[in-house]
């Protein structure tokens, strides 16, 4: 199936069929190696042209939709955003996303993070009666820019995938779900800070982090979830010197 | 319905199979090494405090090549610790003037700056 003439690149991507292959096992296919080709499009011709039980996760080829996140070359990244020609001569692996089951080929199950990111209260929490019905929430450009850059995850779990603490204790909140929360605590129309600290003040909240920091080295949308992580620390741990200095005031 | 999911392992060596985790595991490890550098502080300022022999007899121990090469080892490791916690300070403090978030340049420089005057302090306390 391997072609390595000039222009064609090998793809060495892992198969997983649980009748078939148990453990996963890796597989050549021959792919044109065109400039403008991503890893993406290279799994796509697989599909259309070698074999089509081939599985794998793509909606909107942009880095947009954050479902084509897949291992290549032991990194995680969007394969949509990851040119062929980077990897040549090759071959390239493409593994699905580390830390996760697999589910099938480069199909890994998400349901933990998707039962995580609700714990978090990834949304805006009122302490009044003020509803949307009684007028827009009003904000200043600074008071966007205080949240701006947590807001722009798009739930690719890459920093999952990059996270040694994660592989070793899947019960840690996690990178992504812990920057959506800090992207509501900074957000002024927000009044849940409180009930988030109570979830991630836990030690499977953000002292499960040890700050190996690929997170943020593979995170596409430059969010930095290291660095909201590090600074729920500082939150939390005031929170609990002012608990110990002043016990009545706890609990606000 | 049986679990048909494959469960990738995590490996004893995980940490070997990329530089950044390799550096963080070293980075984690240098903290026995402070501990370790705490203590020969400790052990010190106890010879101190029991008199001139007993003083004598600890740098005599100091100066042993086991404890040597054991200090010349924590010192790398107290660098290294040194330099990638500075580095990684600006991600954990967002400090803000005017209105305007703090360059990661001025904390790491800060930083060394403290360093600087700390040690020059130190510097001057054992050598004059």
């Amino acid at each position: 199936m391997t072609d390595e003439s000039d222009d064609n690149i090998t793809m060495r991507v892992t198969r997983y069929r649980p009748d078939k292959n148990d453990p996963p096992v890796p597989v050549d296919y021959g792919v044109p190696l065109r400039k403008e080709w991503t890893v993406l499009d290279g799994l796509n011709h697989i599909k259309a042209e070698q074999d089509e039980s081939l599985a794998f996760r793509w909606s909107c080829r942009m880095g947009i939709c954050g479902s084509c996140g897949m291992n290549v070359d032991g990194e995680p990244r969007l394969t949509c955003a990851t040119f062929l020609s980077d990897y040549a001569p090759g071959p390239v692996r493409v593994e699905p996303l580390a830390n996760f089951p697999v589910v099938k080929d480069l199909v890994v199950d998400i349901n933990d993070f998707m039962e995580k990111l609700p714990r978090v209260k990834p949304w805006i929490i009122r302490d009044d009666d003020v509803t949307e019905i009684d007028g827009e929430y009003l904000q200043t450009p600074e008071e966007l820019d205080a949240y701006k850059q947590f807001s722009m995850c798009i739930n690719c779990m890459l920093c999952y995938a990059a996270c040694p603490v994660y592989g070793l204790d899947p019960d840690f909140m996690g990178p992504a779900a812990i920057a959506l929360a800090e992207r509501y605590d900074l957000d002024s129309r927000d009044h849940g800070a409180r009930e988030r600290l109570d979830v991630l003040i836990e030690h499977e909240g953000v002292w499960g982090c040890t700050f190996v920091g690929e997170c943020t080295r593979v995170c596409p949308k430059h969010v930095d979830p290291a660095g909201a992580i590090q600074r729920y620390k500082v939150k939390a741990a005031k929170e609990s010197v002012m608990a110990f200095l002043l016990p009545r005031a706890a609990g606000r | 319905m049986s679990d048909t999911r494959y469960h990738p392992p995590v490996r004893l060596f995980w940490w070997t199979t990329k530089r950044s985790y390799f550096l963080f595991v070293m980075r984690e490890l240098s903290s026995l090494f402070v501990a370790w550098l705490v203590l020969f502080l400790i052990l010190l300022v106890r010879a101190v405090s029991r008199g001139e022999a007993a003083y004598e007899s600890f740098w005599d121990w100091a100066d042993t090549p086991w404890v040597v090469a054991i200090n010349l080892l924590a010192f790398a490791f107290l660098v290294l610790h040194t330099v990638t916690w500075f580095n990684l300070t600006p991600q954990a403090m967002d400090l803000r003037l005017r209105g305007r978030r703090l360059p990661a340049s001025a904390i790491i420089g800060a930083q060394y700056g403290g360093l600087l005057v700390v040690s020059a302090a130190i510097a001057w306390l054992v050598l004059r």
